[in-house]
């Protein structure tokens, strides 16, 4: 592929200095690997092209060619003679061609720009003191940048809806939309729910869902991140928090073995939202809005803020003790979870080894994919578990080997990470038959008859890595503190593993992956901070044997995984 | 309507014949159908050869040449080729289609079975604008009684050759006689112009597929220079011009209507045949083309080079009317829609009306038209409303400056081309307008009375 790019590259000039860009490449995209910027509010990289919005307006010409001969024709210098088109085109609907010129700053062009801009504010409600999108609105940022600064308009303004209910989830306000069809054309092609239309004509053309429907499929947010004004803005979110004052932490979504990558806005130890993140080979620029809504598990009611030793509270390194004590005898059985990170994971595994567990488990969560961000899979990080050696095979849904082993008196001690045992299977009858540890979030059938429960942390409040189903391996970082009486699992993990083991443990993310990669497997040479934003593609055929259960969805093809593994 | 002397009819020839019915028998007892017959013994690329050397222009609007825009299409993609024949006839001032498909529909479908023949062509239609339901319902007709006589449909004229056509009613709206938004609209969306490149209609026009868009008058002509051969058909018109049209005159002339001629000027049509002005008054200005091409006034000498280099000084009455005489007047022939403005007639408020049109007409999909057709109808009714301000000219002639050239349609120049040209030619009265109307005295009844858009 990239050697087929390679060959295919042709020259272009951009405002007077060459470039190389693939043939195709259209002129928005060739200018910014120039590290220039053409304004645009149309035009998006994951959508096909509409030309609409008319801000990406640049000079363009092409080398000459004698109509008789068709011989080059020369400058006197003996360089190609431009021949430059009439009008300006736009740089999104041009693509580059061989010896093609485009002038993104010259007077016209510049013209272009401060004209297109006027056009837009006229009858924009110019509301950004009430508006969500201010200070992320491409209009305001244009207005400024490519706007003249002042206003020939004395007309009355068109009115138009301003609070719309398109969906659960979407509100939209028609005065701000400037009709760029993204939200439209994003419907169409990638929810593959084409709800979205424009009713009426000319300035007058307003947003709307066709008759009967509604914006309510698990895609509709996206709307809202692309929509370049406040036209589009999320119910949720709305006249919540300016976005200025946001703090942007670069997360994964947790919601299935896809992993869309994400950025949690927080803002004093509080989320606000949750947004995708562009990378390309896993979910583009989109998310599902399922994977938005879990920032809420942070403050839900049943939320545990601290740890427990036979039901009475305690510190955590109380509790850590008193784990370590139990662990400590015979007939001890594990529960990881496909929601551990891949650390916590690796450390599971040593305390496994170490107690000499008669049983390592993991929990199948499985949901509809699809088809799209969301798999079957609903464990992000099942690879984990079997890339870190906890497991060796796909887990089941139910723990009914565990029962037996319990039934039968074979395991006397449970670890639980992540996990309520009740739900998976086992009744409360047996728990209370075993010694019981667990490390979770949230209150549950299991918390309540520990021993020994520890409050851990969400995904936002600790940072870590997941395996995804490409075998991709991408990390998340910590957003927001947790609760006062919590404590890290990874360092909780750690504290029982050094405690079972007499010898010191890493408890941090960084220093556990030494030992991670010392390992030999498929980690070899890898370390947190060496893990791209983007993620770090694995070596996942050593577990091409196992029947995974996710299907096609975006950039996942799950035969041609077979095949590549081979 | 009766024929004037000076006019020279082809496509109408038979239209306003007594007795002549929209019915088949009228067409075949007047060699109907005879140049189909003809041609599905030709080769399809002969027919095609002949309608380029004929010269034949579009009569839609933009006079490009047919045979042309033919040997564009794509005939390497394996796709199948549409032909689509655009009776959207919506340019104000035009009303010539309808003629033609109201009195001699079967012209129209002969036309089009041959350009269909000539492109390979196995599926056509007709998009008729919504406001014709009666021309539809006789197209529907015609082509059934063409079906039944093998003209149409499977096998035709048991040449081995199958073409079916379809009359489509359109969406009710001006752009949907811009090819690219009538394909929209017969694909069942939205009738939004599509951008081109990549949708140039010769290559991905309906479904993505090549696709020829001509005007009702155009595909008629195909018949003609079947009759005539190309040559003979050149013989009429200036070169480059070739062939008859038919000028729908309406205004201020003494018998508005449509007219078909051959090579002649301005001043003929409209002093000789269309009997001048009204008693006690005098032509003001001109739009040639339909309402969107640029004014011509009267009075003003027309100066320039031929491109043998010659000389030509006009006046209004002496220019060509042809493509290529108009275009040096510095305007264009368009769809042929003529619209005589007297002395009585205000520009302001005739500049006021068309804003209204254009501004209600604007898909509504790029910014510059979108935004600045509904600024300038703002502004110009404002203006005929009593509240002019002094700056408003040079304004409005920025807004059309920045619609021009930069939109996804050509409806954006239309937009534009009259708004640069009534000020360029009538500036003064733009400015007095501004200057009176503004006087807080002025008779804002009188005023709003003019302005047709209240
Ligand atoms: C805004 C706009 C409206 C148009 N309306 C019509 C129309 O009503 N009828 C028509 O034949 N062409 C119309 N055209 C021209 C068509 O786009 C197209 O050029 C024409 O149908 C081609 O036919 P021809 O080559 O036979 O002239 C319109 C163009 C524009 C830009
Ligand atoms: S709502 Fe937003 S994304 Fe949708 S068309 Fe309007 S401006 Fe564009
Ligand atoms: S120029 Fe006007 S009519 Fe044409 S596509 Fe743009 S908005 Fe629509
Ligand atoms: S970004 Fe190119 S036209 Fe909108």
């Amino acid at each position: 592929m990239a050697e087929e790019k390679k060959e295919n590259l042709i020259t272009v000039n951009i405002d007077g200095q060459d470039l190389q860009v693939p043939a195709g490449t259209n002129m928005v995209e060739a200018v910014k690997m120039l590290g220039k910027e053409v304004p645009h509010y149309c035009y998006h990289p994951k959508l096909s092209i509409a030309g609409n919005c008319r801000m990406c307006l640049v000079e363009m010409g092409m080398p000459g060619k004698d109509r008789a001969t068709g011989e080059p024709m020369l400058n006197e210098d003996g360089t190609p003679k431009i021949m430059w088109m009439p009008g300006p085109a736009i740089a999104c609907g041009t693509n580059a061609a061989p010896g093609m010129h485009i002038k993104t700053n010259s007077p016209k062009a510049v013209e272009s720009r401060e004209s297109v801009t006027e056009f837009l504010l006229v009858n924009h409600p110019l509301d950004c003191p009430i508006c969500d999108q201010a200070g992320e609105c491409k209009l305001q940022e244009f207005s400024a940048s490519h706007g003249r600064g002042y206003s020939r308009f004395i007309e009355e303004k068109n009115v138009k809806p301003k609070r719309t209910r398109l969906g659960p989830r979407v509100t939209l306000d028609d005065e701000r939309c400037i009709l760029c069809s993204r939200c439209v054309r994003f419907s169409q092609e990638i929810a593959k729910d084409d709800v979205l239309g424009f009713t009426d004509r000319g300035s007058y053309s307003t947003l709307t869902c066709f008759p009967g429907k509604e914006l309510a499929n698990n895609y509709s947010l996206n709307t809202v991140d692309i929509c370049p004004v406040g036209a589009l803005t999320s119910t949720d979110f709305r006249f919540k928090m300016r976005v200025w004052f946001l703090k942007e932490s670069k997360s994964i979504d947790l919601e299935s073995s896809v992993g869309c990558n994400t950025v949690v806005s927080s803002r004093e130890g509080k989320v606000y939202r949750v947004t995708p993140r562009r990378n390309d080979e896993v979910n583009d620029t989109w998310m599902p809005d399922s994977g938005r809504e879990l920032y809420k598990q942070i403050e839900s009611e049943d939320r545990l803020s601290y740890s427990t030793v036979n039901g009475s509270q305690t510190s955590a390194v109380e509790a850590i003790k008193a784990a370590a004590e139990i662990l400590k005898g015979e007939g001890v059985a594990i529960v990881g979870s496909g929601r551990n990170t891949v650390e916590e994971q690796f450390v599971l595994k040593q305390i496994a080894d170490q107690v000499n567990a008669k049983g390592v488990y993991l929990v199948a969560r499985y949901g509809d994919g699809d088809g799209i961000l969301v798999s079957k899979d609903r464990n992000p990080n099942v690879r984990g578990a079997l890339a870190t050696g906890l497991i060796s095979d796909l887990p089941a849904e139910q723990l009914s080997v565990l029962a037996s082993q319990i039934d039968s008196g074979e395991v006397s001690t449970v670890l639980a990470s992540k996990e309520d045992l009740v739900a998976a299977g086992l009744s409360e009858e047996q728990l209370k038959k075993v010694k019981l540890i667990v490390i979770d979030t949230h209150a549950s059938a299991t918390t309540k008859n520990a021993d020994v429960a520890i409050a851990g942390l969400t995904q936002f409040e600790k940072s870590g890595s997941v395996i995804n189903q490409q075998f991709r391996i991408q990390k998340f970082h910590k957003a927001v503190p947790g609760p006062v009486g919590s404590i890290d699992d990874l360092a909780a993990l750690s504290a029982i593993q050094a405690s079972l083991s007499g010898e010191t443990f890493p408890s941090v993310v960084g220093t556990v992956w030494e030992k991670i990669a010392a390992e030999g497997n498929i980690f070899e040479g890898l370390s947190f901070k060496g893990i791209a934003d983007t993620g770090v593609l694995l070596d996942g055929s050593a577990f091409s044997g196992l029947a995974f259960v996710e299907g096609k969805s975006l950039h996942f093809e799950p035969k041609l995984e077979a095949a590549a593994a081979e | 309507m009766a024929i004037h002397p000076k006019e020279q009819r082809l496509v109408l020839k038979y239209a306003d014949e007594p007795g002549y019915t929209p019915s088949i028998d009228s067409y075949l007892a007047h060699g109907g159908y005879d140049m189909l017959k003809k041609a599905v013994t030709m080769e399809p690329q002969a027919i095609i050869d002949e309608v380029k050397a004929s010269t034949l222009r579009g009569r839609g609007g933009a006079g490009f040449p047919c045979g042309l825009k033919w040997s564009f299409v794509d005939r390497k993609s394996g796709k199948p080729i549409y032909l689509i024949c655009n009776c959207d006839e919506s340019e104000p001032g035009t009303f010539k289609d309808r003629q033609i498909v109201h009195k001699d529909p079967h012209q129209l479908i002969e036309g089009m079975m041959i350009s269909c023949f000539a492109n390979n062509v196995a599926k056509a239609f007709i998009y008729i604008r919504e406001e014709m339901p009666y021309g539809a319902k006789i197209l529907d007709e015609a082509i059934l009684e063409a079906k039944e006589k093998g003209f149409v449909g499977d096998n035709v004229l048991g040449s081995g050759y199958s073409c079916e056509i379809v009359v489509h009613r359109g969406a009710a709206a001006y752009i949907c006689g811009e090819e690219t938004g009538l394909i929209e609209s017969l694909e069942g969306k939205r009738a939004n112009p599509r951008i081109k490149p990549p949708y140039f209609p010769a290559v991905l026009g309906l479904y993505n597929c090549p696709t020829i868009v001509n005007n009702v008058e155009t595909l008629c002509n195909a018949v003609h220079i079947l009759d005539m051969g190309a040559e003979g058909f050149k013989k009429i018109g200036r070169p480059n011009n070739a062939g008859t049209r038919i000028w729908c005159v309406s205004g201020g002339v003494q018998r508005p209507g449509y007219y078909e001629v051959g090579e002649m000027t301005l001043g003929e049509l409209v002093y000789d045949i269309c009997g001048g002005p009204l008693p006690g008054r005098s032509i003001k200005a001109i739009i040639p083309g339909g309402s969107s091409m640029k004014i011509l006034k009267n009075g003003e000498r027309y100066k320039g080079k031929n491109p043998d280099g010659s000389e030509y000084d006009w006046g209004l009455e002496d220019i060509p009317l042809d493509y290529d005489g108009i275009a040096a007047a510095g305007s264009m022939s368009g769809s042929g829609g003529m619209m005589v403005l007297d002395d009585t007639v205000s520009i302001p408020a005739a500049l006021a009306n068309l804003m209204a049109f254009y501004s209600h007409e604007s898909c509504g999909q790029c910014t510059p038209c979108r935004e600045g057709s509904l600024w300038l109808k703002k502004i110009t009714s404002r203006m005929v409303h009593g509240e002019a301000r002094p700056e408003d000219v040079d304004l409005m002639l920025d807004v059309a400056g920045q619609i021009a050239g930069r939109t996804i349609c050509a409806f954006g120049f239309a937009v534009a081309w009259p708004v640069q040209s009534y000020i360029a030619k009538f500036e003064d009265e733009f400015r007095e307008y501004a200057a009176h109307l503004s006087d807080p005295n002025a008779d804002r009844q009188a005023i709003k009375e003019l302005a047709c858009n209240g």
